[in-house]
């Protein structure tokens, strides 16, 4: 085997309440490429986090070319020879391709009036741009490039800075096939060049193409390694799964009721080319699962109001509503409780009384002016309903906990009648007693006869309160699951676009 | 009454009485009166501008608008002869019409408020001047408008100006439609998270664009008291720079230039401070020509003062919710979290 470019080992990271990396220990060597693969919060990113310097392990060392450090500086990450291609690149579309790749690095001439050598810098970056087989030159602005194309732009910005490992975060997300191909060209020439790869991907055929080796990551441990020859994709989502799911599922009172929310042909701007294809019954919690950017949230977004519908429609027991705006899709009964509840669930400064009411207001007012005293009862109702803990209903939102913040936006809509509800990673950073307040209220809803769609990334969440899963790819529906066939290989392999059998024709 | 505006009241009232101390002219009955006037005229746009500072914009029009809508009330009145409840009509639609345009642009085309009213400052003094060929707009010897002129800058109550007393009546009414109406909410959601709003439900384009059509409103009232104030309209200097009051009184009265956060009674001392900054600049003596100065001085350390104490309420919020999560976060990092259960997770 070639030489150890650098050692993770022993690497843990808590949060509060979390530990997000357990005693990690991965080896990168020269000229390889590693698959990393896991779930969703699996800890693939706060381990390449650390990798870059920008978050300290809580315990652990980084062993480089013999001297261990218990963490790395950005700095020292990038003297190692660390590089990133960031899922979300980060290039100023402003400047030129040469301008990006020495960012922060200017080439400067003129001594001390320390001016920007642009030709120099040009000059350096044409032979990265060819050794990559890039089209463009250095001074084409970025904003005129493909997705695909500022990949190479970042590259290049790796190889000028002598990265001896890249970091590819999800790097073929928002490829084309060709693009793709293109991108393994690449990584096998680097591979040859002998700088190594630490390729990221829920994409587990180009994981199979490309990867030397493979490391899974679940609850932020590393459980298990493939070498090349055994590698198979039933292996590799064997051993991205296999928790013991607590069973969560409380069965609702009764059968689901005739009648709901069906989503037909709904066509969002987020994946301006697939339908989605949805329907959710009264008294009935349907799981919305899937990986991250699978267009969950844009199909909540839509059918709320907040984004344009392009095609397709929304009915409710089997009438044709309209949701131009939020305001619309209020009216019609449909509430969103949103993913972030700081910037879009609450106004952080306001009064939890203010919030609460914030969507109801005109129902507490004659002639427009707000009746104080009726507003308030309805706040204090929704506080001691869900048992909210504070002293007073006047307290700004902004100085509660999550789990309670997240209460205040539930009670905003639960204090009207909602027909059927979005919950948009209803758990999110919520500590455990309130996760299971919040999961027993939306069974209380749902037997009072709303449809419930619960998006959620939290796999013991997803199989263990919903009553059917539909699992999203790519901008549409891939399968439902009934709960006979909730495992949590089943919606894994609906989430990475691999249909399953029985679900197959119905899919296509 | 919160600490703020109880902060500004006292202020006032501290520098009024030292001033009377220097100089008891201050304190006359004729000065307090002419005063009283100078808050009214200044006051009535600034409630306007500062319910667009609410909303997190701002409208640098104002003076220009004065000056267009100045010379056409005056045109209408002198050269056209029309009676003086129609031109006073008149005015008040075009800006209401002028603020609903600038609300248009910055809501529905999504344009940023300080450009869009930027434009709107240079189009209508433009405008002003091209329309009259830059001369003075005045009355002649005829009366007009005598009843109108008699309401605008005359006194019907206790020798108190009328200006003032329409001051205290529109605070009052907006000071209801702020702190106790349906909209009024939804202009402080608005400005603090208009994000949050729109998730709400809250129409968010048409709360913003109304703060701009009162505004404009605001502005065909001020344009018709100054007009009788002045008693002429010179195209290229009537209200320059009276925006600029406006944005001071509410900044000064607690407004904050990002969005969400003023009062109606803050707007109006926030003016009147103004007002007796500029009075006391005359009566103390001090050169004229440091007006500006005196009064740039005073917002700036106003503005800076309030800034400390709202940082150290915020220390103190935050020092009160580290106490609330204490068994948590006082775990040093890398020691794994206790089993036991802390009291707030039930």
């Amino acid at each position: 085997m070639a030489e150890i470019l650098f050692e993770l080992v022993g690497i843990s990271k808590s949060y509060p309440g979390v530990m997000a990396l357990n005693d990690v220990s991965l080896r990168v060597h020269h000229g390889e490429v590693l698959g990393l693969i896991g779930e969703n919060g699996a800890g693939k990113s706060t381990l390449m986090r650390v990798l870059g310097g920008v978050t300290e392990p809580s315990a652990g060392v980084i062993r480089v070319g013999g001297t261990d450090h218990a963490q790395l500086t950005v700095s020292e990450a990038t003297q190692t020879g660390i590089a990133f291609v960031h899922q979300e690149l980060n290039l100023f579309e402003n400047l030129d391709v040469a301008a990006n790749v020495f960012i922060g690095r200017e080439k400067l001439v003129g001594g001390p009036l320390k001016l920007v050598d642009s030709a120099q810098m040009r000059a350096r970056v044409t032979p990265l741009l060819e050794r990559l087989g890039a089209d463009f030159g250095p001074d084409t602005l970025v904003d005129n490039l493909s997705i695909a194309e500022r990949q190479m732009v970042e590259i290049a910005k790796a190889l000028s800075i002598d990265a001896r490992v890249i970091i590819m975060d999800e790097p073929t997300s928002s490829l084309t096939l060709s693009e793709t191909e293109r991108l393994l060209e690449v990584i096998a020439d680097l591979k040859a060049h002998g700088i190594a790869v630490i390729y990221i991907s829920h994409r587990l055929g180009e994981i199979m193409t490309c990867a030397d080796r493979v490391v899974v990551l679940r609850d932020g441990r590393t459980v298990g390694e493939l070498a090349r020859d055994k590698l198979s994709h039933a292996a590799m989502i064997r051993l991205m799964i296999g928790r013991d799911l607590k069973t969560l599922h409380t069965p609702p009172k009764q059968p689901p009721q005739p009648g709901g929310c069906d989503i037909v042909g709904l066509v969002t701007s987020a994946f301006p080319d697939r339908q989605i294809d949805l329907s959710v019954r009264h008294g009935e919690i349907l799981g919305l699962a899937g990986l991250v950017g699978a267009g969950r949230t844009s199909l909540a977004r839509a059918a709320f109001g907040i984004d344009p519908v392009l095609g397709g429609e929304i009915r409710i027991d089997n009438a044709p509503v309209d949701v131009a705006s939020p305001r619309d899709a209020i009216r019609q009964g449909i509430y969103l409780v949103p993913e972030d509840r700081k910037k879009t669930g609450l106004v952080l400064e306001l009064p939890i009384c203010e919030n609460v009411t914030l969507a109801s207001l005109l129902n507490y007012a004659r002639m427009w002016l707000v009746n104080g005293t009726s507003e308030r009862n309805v706040a204090k109702e929704q506080v001691r309903r869900l048992s909210i803990k504070v002293p007073s209903v006047d307290m700004e939102a902004v100085t509660l906990s999550g789990g309670n913040q997240q209460k205040v936006v539930l009670g905003k809509w639960l204090s009207m009648q909602p027909r059927v509800m979005f919950f948009d990673e209803p758990t999110r950073g919520i500590d455990v007693g309130a996760k299971s307040e919040i999961y027993a209220l939306m069974r209380e809803l749902a037997d009072k006869g709303v449809a419930i769609v619960m998006i959620s990334s939290d796999m013991e969440e997803v199989i263990g309160v919903s009553d059917r899963v539909a699992v999203m790819h790519e901008g549409r529906v891939s399968g439902v699951l009934e709960r006979p066939q909730f495992s949590e290989y089943n919606v894994l392999r609906l989430a990475i676009g691999q249909a399953l059998e029985t679900v197959e024709a119905a899919a296509q | 009454m919160n600490k703020k505006e109880l902060g500004l009241g006292l202020l006032l009232v501290v520098i009024s009485v030292i001033t009377g101390m220097i100089n008891p002219a201050f304190l006359s009955v004729v000065n307090l009166l002419n005063l009283a006037n100078l808050i009214g005229l200044f006051g009535v746009f600034a409630l306007g501008e500062g319910l667009v500072i609410i909303t997190g914009g701002i409208d640098l029009s104002l003076g220009s608008m004065f000056a267009l809508l100045g010379v056409v009330f005056v045109d209408l009145l002198t050269t056209y002869q029309v009676p003086w409840p129609l031109a006073l009509v008149a005015v008040l639609l075009g800006g209401l019409v002028l603020g609903a345009i600038q609300g248009v642009l910055i809501t529905r085309l999504k344009m940023q408020p300080f450009i869009v009213t930027l434009c709107g400052l240079l189009i209508y003094r433009g405008a002003a001047r091209y329309y009259t060929t830059d001369s003075t707009r005045g009355f002649g010897y005829g009366d007009e408008a005598a009843t109108l002129s008699n309401l605008a800058s005359g006194h019907v109550v206790a020798g108190i100006p009328n200006t003032f007393i329409l001051l205290i009546i529109l605070a009052l009414v907006l000071s209801v439609v702020l702190h106790r109406s349906v909209y009024g909410r939804w202009l402080y959601a608005v400005g603090k998270n208009e994000e949050a709003a729109r998730f709400s439900g809250i129409n968010t384009n048409m709360v913003i664009a109304t703060a701009y059509i009162i505004s404009g409103g605001l502005a065909g009232v001020a344009t018709v008291l100054f007009v009788f104030y002045t008693n002429s309209v010179s195209p290229s200097s009537f209200g320059n720079f009276y925006e600029l009051y406006a944005i001071a009184a509410a900044v000064l009265g607690g407004c904050s230039l990002r969005g969400g956060e003023g009062s109606i009674l803050g707007i109006v001392l926030g003016t009147a401070l103004l007002q007796v900054l500029q009075n006391l600049v005359n009566i103390l003596g001090i050169p004229n020509s440091l007006n500006f100065a005196v009064m740039g001085t005073v917002i700036l350390i106003g503005v800076l003062a309030d800034q400390q104490l709202q940082a150290r309420r915020k220390r103190k919020l935050a020092l009160a919710g580290l106490a609330r999560t204490a068994p948590r976060s006082t775990l040093p990092p890398g020691v794994e979290a206790l089993p036991a259960r802390t009291g707030d997770q039930a």
